[in-house]
């Protein structure tokens, strides 16, 4: 909402400054955006009339033409406005000026090789309007005016407001010198506008059809006849422009003002144009009509619409139509002043996506009781500008709206706010405000005013009392110092826990968007659902991750192409496995590029490979607290790993839930996102397969037991078939005899000579020691020959002599 | 007795010479083996007069243990000498570079919900989560924002569905809704987590991080509310004292409702919280609406309380002098590598926020 002080002194006396002003519209919350200097950065913007245009030599695009800008005086300047012909009046900016929208500073520039001097602009680049196609066009009465300000000079600064939607009455001065006045910011004046006094019957008939979902209740007019549309005066003009507005027509400029003075929506037609008398009533299905921004609006069924007998005049409370519109020489007008449902005007202007400034009122809520009083103030000034007769104003309704009242505890204030008011000032406020109350025992009996719909529970009175107060005046309370239940849950700790351990390897974490592009996820989903946004910020976009790979791979991609070689990054976030809430996991997921120790004077160059991210797997979850002894690890991985080189990891052998997938990403994959690296790793951990730990830290201490025996290594080498995993052999030893067998280390693997084929050696090293003895060569001996003798059975394999 | 220091001598003399270890051991031999010089002398102590034995036993002692003192020295110098040639040969140029290391980082983001999550578990908030995708009742009705509320239009939907019943939830309140439906009061949370808006551009991103807070309890009125934001931004920012501004607002499902400005000042291209003549609004907050909490079935006559809502990006960018929210998911790794943390740096209540 744009206001500027001066027009807020039409409603208020106030002696204070602009400068008050500003910090007493935030503090009642009416938030001030910005503040603008209007006049002196528009003293330089000019009428203008282009005298003669030329095909730009080097830009087919472009125009160069030859502006009088006042005594004659031509200025080239090159245009790329379709629109820029001989003879139309347009604005001229001179070098030196800042355009409104852009706050750009013009200079004399070449623009391809011809000089132009300022600039012909728009009116959204003058911030009248979002019109940014073509340049502003002015009516030929400007002809006498060329050369002259377009702006008018204005003491007044354009100060922005962002209204919150609960307050439509402060989309018009009225309601936002209301508040000031009642928060002590000067006096609101008492504007009584003096009753229509006719005898001229409006005889235009209206008629609101009672009909399910009607979203008009109320319907006034009046009718003035025989008026001469005008240009509006010099005040008139000057007040619209000062707060960004684009006079017209006196008649649409008069609904304006009364719009923006008092938020009273009003909308004139052609009364010539409409065919025997007004219906409002719910649109059919297909019907259509040309709405007043030159579209053609296709209606679905129950949408309110003002109707005449040949079709659709307009939508009401949102635009009108072309086919009833005023122009200049319109001869008689038809006013509107209704009252239109909030919800009803809210879903038609969806449907039909549609943003207009009275749509924006409407649904916020307009004052039901201001009917009258809008068409008094726009008929008078109508008659004022254009002459004409008035009728008497025609209200037809179908409900009446009455006043709502509310019973008001003063003691509630105290119990919210936490701070003390006297009654008396409780009081004043709301009188100051427009409520009307009535004492009661030890309540208040408050009627609440017709223009503030927001105001239905006690709770909403007390929002007014604090803030007219000041919030300011709530004390600070600080807070106790004290904990009655732990902050974090077991899993949120574990989340924490595996960010920090998976960083701690030498990741960088990286935080991606949930949604990802469909083709890379296509690449990761494996078995799971696509799931598609409906409204996507873009089509690279467009659906939720069933991965984080997806992205993370993007990025490394990004990353490579920056010229980094060797990285590793994770992110630990949320998975999508169906569109329902709650159809998603949490996921630790690593991706690792390039090579280790590329170029070192000191290690063997190698790539990353896939006993690197196990490595990290099996730490990462080791330093959680999960017993590797126990882990099961198999070859079975979703599609997007390389089925030979990645493996699937059990907590427990019972294999119940996937804790971990890793393993190189496939090479198709790699082949189809075009990604340049010596190799890529990566791991998933699924955080909500992990069995949350029991036991406190402290708990999961066992007693120490340890041996002073002395300890024998020894070493094994077996035959197997290729086939055969390395962990069936360790699983076969581990199982001979869990007290005297430990530290079971592969130190070697080897295929090739002196090996049959498909087979191969796996050299094992085992620590043999007892609890209770020192083990003499003939125990040692039988427990080497029980190990030799559990492999061979279980895994087929030969030791090697 | 001249015998004996007539032996001392020669060896003493001889000992002085350069010598290397064979020859030091073959004196060694020669004196102390099991015919040497010395050890015949021991021998020879039995066969002496009583008189003269107890003399010779002590003056052979004293010859015994000076020899075998220098004899000793000699072999640790020549030794010595040996060992500190072999190590010069050893010497290495020490400033090659170490054997690399990586090093990984946490992201600021997540680094400022660890900050967070210490202050105000130091006034006992606990910490609750909810989902990403979230029902249209959790995100709106519910939160007193029903279907044709022009409120709705403040946040930019992403839709899941046609008819609009499954979204990504716009904000962190929904969290509020869950936690009250689930429990019974009172309740003390924050909610911190992953929020979505369908706009994109310099200073908005489609997702975004909030936390969400949620006070209720008997008597919780605005007063602790002020009381505990203003607690919340002098820790986190680690200043003793900071401007703070609470200005009127309305979200639905707060009444009454307030923004949050902190003041700042630019010094040097880089703000400075806490202190200038310049507002930066930081958060969102209110006193739960009657209907919020009737809406989880809390009775408001006897329960009331107050939420908030703010920006981890946008306090992360405050406080780390980050320009730019794009970046913080652009996973640029010169970006991560400046900006980010070492996973060590835990923000805790009793080591505090930072290093």
């Amino acid at each position: 909402m744009k206001i500027t002080f001066d027009w807020l002194k039409d409603h208020l006396k106030t002696n204070l400054k602009e400068k008050n002003l500003l910090e007493h519209l935030t503090n009642i919350g009416l938030e001030v955006e910005s503040v603008e200097n209007f006049s002196a950065d528009t003293e330089l913007f000019k009428i203008a009339k282009i005298i003669k245009t030329e095909k730009h030599p080097n830009a087919d695009r472009l125009r160069v033409c030859d502006v009088n800008v006042g005594n004659e005086e031509l200025k080239k300047v090159v245009c790329g406005a379709a629109n820029a012909k001989e003879g139309l009046i347009t604005v001229y900016a001179p070098p030196g000026a800042v355009i409104p929208k852009t706050k750009t500073k013009l200079e004399v520039a070449k623009i391809r090789g011809v000089t132009s001097y300022g600039m012909l602009c728009s009116e959204a680049e003058l911030n009248l309007s979002d019109e940014s196609d073509g340049i502003t066009e002015l009516s030929r009465k400007f002809e006498k005016d060329i050369g002259k300000n377009y702006f008018s000079k204005s003491k007044s600064n354009l100060i922005d407001l962002s209204i919150t939607p609960n307050r439509p009455d402060c989309l018009g001065m009225r309601g936002i010198a209301r508040d000031l006045s009642a928060s002590g910011f000067g006096k609101l004046l008492d504007l009584k506008e003096k009753k229509i006094n006719s005898k001229i019957k409006q005889n235009i008939k209206v008629k609101i059809s009672k009909e399910k979902g009607q979203g008009c209740s109320v319907f006034g007019s009046c009718l003035i006849t025989n008026v001469q549309n005008t240009e509006s005066p010099k005040w008139l003009k000057d007040k619209l422009i000062s707060v960004g507005q684009k006079p017209i027509s006196a008649i649409v400029d008069i609904t304006n003002y009364v719009m923006l003075d008092i938020n009273r929506p009003l909308h004139a037609y052609d009364a010539d144009k409409i065919e025997k008398g007004i219906i409002i009533r719910n649109s059919k299905s297909g019907e259509e009509f040309t709405a007043l921004d030159n579209k053609k609006y296709k209606l679905e069924k129950g949408m309110c619409v003002i109707s005449d007998n040949k079709g659709v005049l307009g939508l009401g409370g949102i635009i009108g139509g072309t086919r009833s519109g005023t122009e200049f020489d319109t001869k008689n007008i038809l006013l509107e002043s209704a009252y239109f449902d909030p919800g009803s005007i809210r879903n038609t202007a969806k449907k039909l996506n549609l943003d207009t400034d009275a749509k924006f009122r409407f649904e916020r809520g307009i004052d039901p009781l201001s009917i009258e009083y809008g068409l008094n103030k726009a008929a008078r000034l109508i008659k004022e500008i254009c002459g004409g007769e008035i009728s008497k104003i025609d209200v037809q309704k179908i409900e009446t709206h009455k006043l709502k009242n509310i019973t008001f505890k003063p003691d509630l204030f105290e119990k919210i706010a936490g701070f003390k008011i006297s009654i008396k000032e409780m009081l004043k406020i709301l009188e100051d405000l427009g409520f009307k109350y009535k004492k009661e025992k030890k309540t208040f009996r408050l009627t609440i005013p017709s223009w503030r719909p927001d105001i239905l529970q006690e709770v909403d009175i007390v929002e007014e009392l604090v803030r007219i107060s000041g919030y300011n005046k709530i004390k600070i309370i600080d807070p106790i110092k004290e904990r009655k239940k732990s902050t974090l849950n077991k899993s949120q700790r574990l989340f924490h826990f595996l960010q920090r351990s998976v960083a701690s390897k030498g990741y960088l974490e990286v935080i991606t968007w949930s949604f990802t592009d469909s083709n890379y996820n296509n690449h990761f989903k494996d078995a799971k659902k696509e799931i598609k946004i409906v409204n996507p910020i873009s089509s690279d976009l467009s659906v939720l991750r069933n991965s984080i790979f997806s992205n993370l791979v993007i990025h490394m991609n990004k990353n490579l192409d920056r010229g980094f070689k060797d990285l590793s990054i994770f992110e630990i976030g949320p998975i999508f496995t169906g569109s329902n809430p709650g159809d998603q996991e949490i996921v630790v997921c690593g991706l690792s590029a390039g090579k280790k120790f590329r170029s070192s004077w000191i290690e063997k160059e190698r790539n990353t490979d896939v006993f690197d991210v196990k490595r990290d797997v099996i730490q990462t979850l080791v330093e959680a607290g999960y017993n590797s002894d126990k882990f099961f690890i198999d070859n079975k991985t979703p599609s997007y790993y390389h089925p030979g080189k990645s493996g699937r990891l059990f907590l427990n052998k019972e294999k119940n839930q996937v804790a971990a997938y890793f393993g190189e990403i496939h090479p198709n994959i790699l082949k189809k996102i075009n990604i340049k690296t010596e190799s890529l790793v990566g791991f998933e951990i699924f955080i909500d397969n992990l069995k949350l730990p029991k036991k406190t830290l402290n708990d999961q201490k066992s007693k120490f037991t340890f041996s002073d025996f002395q300890k024998s290594e020894r070493d094994f080498a077996f035959i197997v078939n290729k086939d055969v995993n390395a962990q069936d052999l360790i699983d076969a030893i581990s199982n001979v005899d869990h007290s005297l067998v430990s530290n079971i280390k592969v130190f070697d693997v080897y295929e090739g000579n002196n090996i049959p084929e498909n087979q191969k050696s796996i050299a094992i090293s085992v620590t043999i020691q007892s609890f209770e003895k020192t083990l003499n060569e003939s125990d040692l001996d039988k427990i080497t020959n029980l190990i030799i003798k559990s492999v061979e059975t279980k895994t087929g394999a030969k030791i090697r002599s | 007795m001249s015998d004996l220091k007539k032996l001392k001598d020669e060896f003493l003399t001889k000992l002085k010479e350069r010598l290397n270890l064979s020859e030091i051991n073959q004196i060694k031999s020669d004196l102390f083996g099991k015919n040497g010089l010395i050890s015949t002398q021991f021998k020879k102590i039995g066969t002496l007069a009583e008189n003269e034995r107890k003399k010779f036993a002590s003056d052979l002692n004293v010859v015994k243990d000076e020899l075998q003192d220098l004899i000793n020295l000699k072999i640790n110098e020549v030794e010595n000498a040996e060992i500190n040639k072999k190590l010069d040969k050893e010497k290495i140029d020490i400033t090659l570079p170490a054997r690399s290391f990586v090093r990984g980082k946490i992201h600021p983001v997540s680094q400022t919900i660890d900050e967070i999550s210490s202050i105000f578990s130091e006034i006992g908030f606990s910490v609750e989560e909810g989902p990403d995708v979230e029902n249209e009742y959790n995100n709106f009705t519910a939160l007193n924002t029903p279907d044709n509320h022009p409120a709705r239009d403040m946040h930019d939907t992403f839709y899941l569905d046609e008819k609009k019943q499954k979204l990504l939830r716009t904000h962190t309140s929904p969290v509020q809704i869950r936690t009250m439906l689930k429990d019974k009061p009172p309740f003390k949370i924050i909610a911190p987590g992953r929020t979505y808006r369908s706009d994109s551009d310099q200073t908005h991103a489609p997702m975004f991080h909030q936390v969400e807070g949620l006070h209720i309890d008997k008597d919780i009125n605005m007063g602790h509310l002020k009381g505990c934001l203003n607690y919340f931004v002098k820790q986190f920012f680690e200043v003793d004292k900071i401007k703070m501004r609470f200005r009127p607002s309305h979200f639905p499902f707060t009444e009454p409702s307030a923004e949050v400005d902190i003041g700042y000042e630019m010094k040097d291209g880089k703000i400075i919280v806490g202190e200038g003549n310049q507002w930066l609004e930081i958060l969102g907050c209110g006193m739960v609406h009657p209907n919020v909490l009737k809406n989880v079935k809390v009775d408001p006559t006897k329960f009331q309380g107050y939420a908030f809502g703010i920006g981890i990006d946008r306090l992360a960018m405050l406080k780390y002098g980050i320009n730019d929210l794009r970046a913080f998911f652009d996973c640029d790794y010169r970006w991560l590598n400046h900006f980010g943390f070492d996973p060590l740096d835990v923000p805790s209540n009793y080591r505090g926020l930072s290093r």
